[in-house]
C-alpha cells in the first residue's frame, strides 16, 4: 500500500464523508470506504481510472479540475477534502487549496518534494531538470507543472492565513529515513499536510 | 400474482432450427401483454378504468427476484428493446448493442423488463386504442399523460411480474427520466437508478423544438384535432416533418457533416445544368421522416413530447432537486454525451451536483461522443465499459432493501 494512504487511512475519522481530489483508480475511497466506513467521492478526468473506481464500486465523478473549480461544492460540505500526488499536476493549486478549504472541515494534502536531495544534486550537478524513478518525466511532457519544496508549500499556507495541524514526512530508503528527522525538506520525498 | 415470470420468455430462446442470431443477442422474443383492470388514477385528475401494457423480457427472474432491471424507453420507444421478433428480422430491438448475453446489461444475470409506455402506439394502451366508454378509438380523447403515470403504471407491471424490488431501472433521455422518478416516488423499490443523457427538466430551447414537432403534426390538415382515425386517415406529413426535427437535434453538427457532408444524392451543380438538385441530408431525412410516419401514431408524438416538456424533478420538492433527492435511497449512475446538445452533459451534472449536495452514492461519467444525443444508442467503447462495469458490481445474491409497507 502506498504509504501516504497508510497514513491518511489513520487520520481520518470512521464515517465521514469524504470528497478525493484527483482520486485515481479509487483505491484510497475503497480503502477507507472498507476500513472507515467513509461516504463520499473521487473526482478524476482520465477515463480509464474512472472505469477502474466504478469497477472497484467507488463514487467517482468526471471531473476536469483545471476547467471546473469546485463551486458547485457546498462550503463545509465534507467532513474531509483529500488530494494525494496531485497538488503538482494543477493548473491553480494555491486557489484549489483554499477552495478545499471552503468545501472540507478539514483538508488532507499529500506532494512530491522537489527539495528531496536527490533533485538537488541532479540539477545542481548536471544542470537538467530531474528523471528519477518517481519523477520519470522529461519537462515537456511533464503532467506535474508545479513543483514545490515543502518550504515552498508553508510559506503559501503562512501567506493565506492556513492552518497546518500536522505534518508527516515519509521517504522510501533508510538513509533518507534519518536525515528525515532533521532535515525534512532535504530528505523527505513526500509529505502528507493535515490543513485545517 | 396472475403472471408467473417463469412463463415468460426467456434467453436463450428455444428454436426450432439452427439459430442464425450472434452468440450475444437474446434471439428470439414474442412481447407478452397484460390486462389490468385495476382503475389507474392520472395526474391530470383523470382515471382509466381499465388498461393494457405489452412488454418483452430477457433472461431469467431468479429465486428471490433480486435480478430485476426495468428499461424505460425514450420518446419514440417501444417494449421492443432487443433481440428479434422473428427468423426473417433485419434488425433487431433498439437497444440490442446494450442489452444481450455478456452485454453491458447482461442478460445471463439480469431478468430485463421492458415495455410500451402507456399512451404509447405499440401495442399497450394508447390514442389509437378503443375508448371502452364510447367504443371508438382515443384519438384526441386520450388524457395527457406524465412521466410519473408511467412510474406508476410500470409498477403495477412490476407487481404482476412478483418483482418487489428493482435491481436497477435505466432509461436514457425520457426514459432517464422516469428512472429518476422512480427512484423518488418508489425508493423502496429500486436499487440502482443509471440516468443516461437525460435531465432533471427541459430547457425553453428544447420546449421549442418538441412545439415546433408539434405544430408540423397539428397543422396538417390530415390531423382532424387528433380525431384523424376517424376520419380513416393520418397526418402523415406533419408526422413525418416532426420526426425530422426531432432527429436533426438528435444528431451533432460534427456528426452530421461528417456521415453526409454537402454530398448530393441526384443532380449537379454543373453550369448550364438544370436537373433539380437534392443532397444526402436532404434525402436521408425524408427517409427517415417517411418511414417514421408509418410506423407511429402522431398522438402519441404530442403526448410524449408533451410528458417531457412538463416533467420537472423537483416541482413537487419546493422546486429543490436536493430535496427531491433527499427521497432516494438508491445508487447512481449518470451518463453523458460531449456532443449532446439537446441533453447535454451540463444538463447530467445539474444531476450530479443535487445527488451530491443530497449525499446520495453517485458516479458520472461524460463519454466523448461525436453522435450527438443518438449516441446513448449507439456502440462506444467508453460508455460500454463503464455500463458494464457499474452493473456487475450490481449484487443479485439477495435482495438488499427489506420489503416495506411504503
Amino acid at each position: 500500500m502506498r504509504i501516504d494512504f497508510q497514513v491518511i487511512q489513520q487520520w481520518i475519522k470512521p464515517g465521514s464523508h469524504v470528497l478525493d481530489l484527483g482520486c485515481g483508480d479509487g483505491t484510497l475511497l475503497k480503502l477507507l470506504s472498507d476500513t472507515k466506513q467513509v461516504s463520499g467521492y473521487g473526482l478524476e478526468i482520465d477515463a480509464k481510472e474512472i472505469a477502474s473506481c466504478v469497477e472497484k464500486g467507488v463514487n467517482v465523478i468526471d471531473y476536469n479540475l483545471d476547467q471546473r473549480h469546485l463551486d458547485e461544492f457546498n462550503d463545509q460540505s465534507f467532513d474531509t477534502v483529500i488530494m494525494t500526488q496531485a497538488l503538482q499536476t494543477m493548473r491553480y493549486p494555491d486557489k484549489l487549496v483554499e477552495e478545499m478549504l471552503r468545501i472540507g472541515k478539514e483538508c488532507i494534502v499529500t506532494f512530491p518534494n522537489f527539495g528531496h536531495w536527490k533533485a538537488r544534486l541532479h540539477l545542481g550537478l548536471s544542470g537538467v531538470m530531474p528523471v528519477s524513478d518517481l519523477l520519470p518525466y522529461e519537462w515537456y511532457n511533464t503532467p506535474n507543472i508545479h513543483f514545490c519544496t515543502f518550504k515552498d508549500f508553508e510559506v503559501l499556507c503562512k501567506e493565506r492565513n492556513i492552518t497546518i495541524k500536522q505534518r508527516l514526512v515519509v521517504t522510501q530508503n533508510p538513509l533518507d529515513k534519518a536525515g528525515a528527522t532533521f532535515l525534512p525538506n532535504l530528505f523527505g520525498d513526500t509529505a502528507i499536510y493535515h490543513l485545517g | 400474482m396472475p403472471n408467473s415470470p417463469s412463463n415468460d420468455v426467456d434467453a436463450p430462446p428455444v428454436t426450432e432450427q439452427p439459430c442464425r442470431f450472434p452468440d450475444d443477442s437474446v434471439g428470439l422474443v414474442t412481447p407478452q401483454i397484460h390486462h389490468f383492470t385495476n382503475p389507474l388514477l392520472l395526474t391530470c385528475g383523470q382515471t382509466l378504468s381499465e388498461f393494457t401494457l405489452i412488454y418483452e423480457t430477457y433472461g431469467r427472474l431468479n429465486a428471490d427476484a433480486s435480478n430485476a432491471i426495468l428499461i424505460c424507453h425514450a420518446l419514440s420507444g417501444h417494449h421492443h428493446a432487443a433481440g428479434f421478433h422473428d427468423q426473417n428480422d433485419k434488425k433487431p430491438g433498439w437497444w440490442d448493442q446494450y442489452i444481450g448475453p455478456g452485454k453491458p446489461i447482461d442478460t445471463n444475470r439480469f431478468f430485463v423488463v421492458s415495455l410500451n409506455n402507456l399512451g404509447g402506439c405499440h401495442g399497450s394502451t394508447g390514442p389509437t386504442s378503443i375508448n371502452p366508454d364510447t367504443g371508438e378509438p382515443w384519438g384526441s380523447g386520450f388524457p395527457l399523460l406524465r412521466v410519473r403515470d408511467w412510474v406508476n403504471s410500470q409498477a403495477r407491471l412490476a407487481d404482476t411480474l412478483g418483482i418487489q424490488c428493482w435491481a436497477a431501472v435505466i432509461g436514457g433521455s425520457l426514459g432517464g427520466m422516469q428512472a429518476m422518478r422512480w427512484s423518488l416516488e418508489y425508493p423502496d423499490r429500486v436499487r440502482h437508478c443509471i440516468v443516461i443523457a437525460s435531465s432533471m427538466k427541459l430547457t425553453a430551447q428544447n420546449i421549442a423544438f418538441n412545439e415546433a414537432a408539434r405544430s408540423a403534426i397539428t397543422s396538417d390538415p390530415e390531423f382532424f384535432g387528433g380525431d384523424y382515425l376517424k376520419h380513416h386517415t393520418y397526418p402523415k406529413g406533419g408526422l413525418s416533418v416532426a420526426r425530422m426535427i426531432g432527429h436533426i437535434t438528435y444528431l451533432s453538427g460534427d456528426g452530421m457533416g461528417n456521415k453526409f457532408g454537402r454530398e448530393l444524392k441526384s443532380g449537379s451543380f454543373k453550369q448550364g445544368d438544370n436537373e433539380p438538385v437534392e443532397f444526402q441530408i436532404e434525402s436521408y431525412l425524408r427517409y427517415q421522416g417517411a418511414n417514421f410516419s408509418k410506423s407511429f401514431d402522431a398522438n402519441t408524438y404530442i403526448l410524449m413530447t408533451k410528458a417531457l416538456d412538463y416533467f420537472d424533478l423537483s416541482r413537487e420538492y419546493n422546486d429543490n432537486p436536493v430535496t427531491a433527492f433527499e427521497q432516494s435511497t438508491c445508487n447512481f449512475l449518470v451518463i453523458s454525451f460531449s456532443s449532446d446538445w439537446r441533453f447535454s452533459p451540463e444538463r447530467s451534472r445539474e444531476i450530479v451536483n443535487a445527488l451530491i449536495a443530497a449525499k446520495r452514492p453517485v458516479s458520472y461519467a461524460e463519454i466523448d461522443s461525436q453522435y450527438g444525443h443518438d449516441a446513448f444508442l449507439l456502440p462506444n467503447e467508453r460508455y460500454q465499459t463503464v455500463f458494464s462495469q457499474y452493473l456487475n458490481n450490481i449484487d443479485i445474491g439477495t435482495a438488499s432493501k427489506p420489503k416495506t409497507g411504503g
